[in-house]
């Protein structure tokens, strides 16, 4: 399809001589700039100009900064090579923070795509009031995190909290180390499960009906229908929704540093790896370690997105 | 689906078949509960300071606005509203241009080096702005766009996400209109604004809205790039200021519902362009 377009645009350009027969010295000029200006570079040109300058040189910068010994005002900086590294493998806080992030991704990725899945199923078969499923599933995915993080604290607050008095508990959910970050796992559900939701949505409305009718005429009760027409349908945008969840949980941040009021929880039990890497930049002032662990965390985050690369392109090999 | 047939058979109310009464009373409760937190905080937000922290109880026992009135009279909540509209609305209008331009450009033209610069945009999908916090900092530092509405807004215009789903879109749009501006002797920036765009509005405001509710929310990257006050956007004022002073929760709740209605109301109005929206965008990455 590439090729019709390059085809079109020599074809666009004879158009130019037959105006220039007629032309003065300034149209001429004014035409070789217009057709300069047809260069397709030019259409890409402004995002790069914004995307080099705010992704790809702070990309390379901080790769330059995670072998230096940088400070936030940028003086006397030195090479010190590995070093940063080094120091990042055997910081029992890495780990920590990581294993904090690594918790909080196993906890909420399986959590949205059932419960995602689920109220998509019951949006979807519901023959009524569908936009009111639809608007009060989706909803809190419209608030900013420190709204999401505020209205939590607010609920489960041991005393008078909304959560302990419904339940009928007492439990003091944000300052002990076995729920805090299931409380942050919560709110999040709450606040993020919607967008799954309307991609399984979508999914749902976009498998054939002709299948269903089929597998009707053949006999097949409710439960078969399920099991072999919407699961396997479903399967592309399990996928999608499992690697967009997982990408972004390990780089968690807002929701959970806000309902901790900027701290790391009861017994730093909610410190994730994002969060280490800006108190080290922001307030340890220590640039060039926060680029070496946010350098780290670039990989890991980069090793799941080939994972999912190399995934879809077996799979696709395996039904071939 | 189940139901078309019984419902031809059985007449028009006959879509309340027992499975169905069964469906809706389970959907009403899951909404129920996923709406509850947002009724609670209207609720809160309309106590007295006193009663918000009772035993706690739906319906207030006297209704005050005071809560609400008081993020008028006093404290930095309208700047940080008018802050956060300048900023996303900036920052909406120069991703549409910006990302528009260059998707048709990949979709359309040929130049040397477009593989390069395709892959490299596509390697952006994968990582959130908070991986590269902080030597985005050290350059929008060394750019002296610090604590400034400039070092705000440009940092968030260069989603490669939203390019990658206009790429896709171009590439779906048939070319014939196209090819007959091009014999017609049309520049292709030109066809680009006259033809591409005007055939493009699901798209774009899919894009756009998206870009808008990123920004509107965005966090992380203010709260890095600024702490001054004047500065500040609604969820980074409410994160760190509101905090700061004590919490009264009627007025932390009224704030955040003043920073989340915007949107609310938005999507109550636009609902279906939204969803259509997550599902096109949703559906571009598979």
């Amino acid at each position: 399809m590439s090729s019709t377009a390059s085809t079109a645009s020599t074809t666009a350009v004879p158009a130019a001589p037959r105006v220039a027969r007629t032309a003065t010295g300034t149209d001429t000029l004014r035409l070789r700039w217009g057709r300069r200006l047809q260069h397709g570079g030019w259409f890409v040109t402004p995002f790069f100009v914004l995307y080099g300058l705010f992704v790809l040189v702070p990309i390379v910068r901080g790769l330059y900064l995670s072998f230096t010994d940088a400070n936030i005002s940028g003086d006397h900086t030195s090479f010190i090579g590995l070093d940063n590294y080094r120091e990042a493998l055997q910081d029992d806080l890495v780990w920590q923070s990581l294993w904090h992030s690594v918790k909080f991704t196993l906890w909420v990725v399986p959590l949205i795509v059932v419960l995602a899945l689920l109220m998509a199923l019951i949006a979807h078969h519901t023959v009524h009031f569908k936009w009111l499923w639809r608007f009060c599933f989706f909803a809190p995915f419209l608030l900013p995190s420190a709204v999401v993080a505020n209205l939590w604290y607010w609920l489960f607050q041991p005393v008078n909290g909304l959560v302990n008095h419904t339940l009928g508990l007492d439990t003091p959910w944000l300052t002990q180390k076995s729920t805090a970050l299931l409380a942050s796992v919560i709110a999040t559900l709450w606040w993020t499960v919607g967008f799954s939701f309307l991609l399984y949505l979508a999914a749902l409305q976009n498998i054939p009906q002709h299948l269903y009718e089929a597998a009707e005429l053949d006999g097949a009760n409710a439960f078969q229908r399920m099991i072999h027409i919407t699961v396997p349908n479903l399967r592309n945008i399990t996928g999608l929704v499992v690697a967009l969840q997982i990408l972004a949980s390990l780089q968690v941040y807002d929701q959970v540093v806000i309902m901790f009021q900027f701290g790391s929880g009861p017994e730093s039990s909610t410190r994730t790896f994002v969060q280490y890497m800006i108190e080290q930049g922001f307030t340890s002032y220590r640039v060039g370690y926060a680029s070496a662990i946010s350098m780290i965390l670039f990989i890991i985050v980069a090793a799941v997105a080939l994972a999912r690369m190399w995934l879809l392109r077996t799979r696709e090999e395996a039904t071939r | 689906m189940t139901s078309t047939t019984p419902r031809a058979v059985r007449g028009p109310r006959s879509t309340w078949t027992p499975a169905q009464i069964a469906l809706t009373a389970i959907a009403a409760a899951l909404s129920l509960l996923w709406i509850a937190p947002l009724f609670w905080a209207l609720s809160t937000s309309l106590k007295t300071s006193t009663e918000s922290v009772a035993s706690p109880h739906w319906i207030p026992d006297h209704v005050t606005w005071d809560s609400w009135k008081g993020i008028f009279d006093a404290g930095n909540i309208p700047d940080w509203f008018v802050n956060s509209v300048v900023v996303s609305v900036c920052v909406t209008f120069v991703v549409l241009l910006v990302a528009s331009l260059a998707g048709y450009g990949f979709a359309r033209t040929e130049f040397r080096g477009k593989g390069v610069l395709l892959s490299l945009t596509m390697a952006g999908l994968m990582f959130s702005p908070a991986i590269l916090g902080v030597p985005l900092f050290t350059t929008v530092q060394s750019l002296g766009m610090v604590d400034t509405y400039w070092g705000m807004i440009l940092p968030q215009c260069a989603p490669a996400a939203m390019v990658y789903i206009l790429y896709k879109f171009f590439q779906s749009l048939p070319k014939e209109l196209e090819e007959a501006a091009f014999i017609d002797g049309a520049g292709r920036w030109r066809i680009f604004f006259t033809i591409v765009l005007p055939l493009s509005k699901p798209a774009l405001s899919a894009v756009g809205i998206f870009t808008f509710i990123a920004s509107w929310n965005n966090f992380l990257w203010p709260y890095m790039v600024t702490n001054n006050p004047d500065l500040m956007t609604m969820p980074n004022g409410i994160a760190t200021v509101q905090n700061a002073f004590g919490i009264v929760w009627p007025q932390l709740m009224a704030g955040g519902l003043i920073a989340g209605l915007p949107l609310i109301i938005v999507f109550v109005f636009f609902q279906s362009q939204i969803v259509r929206g997550v599902a096109h965008t949703g559906l571009a990455g598979q």
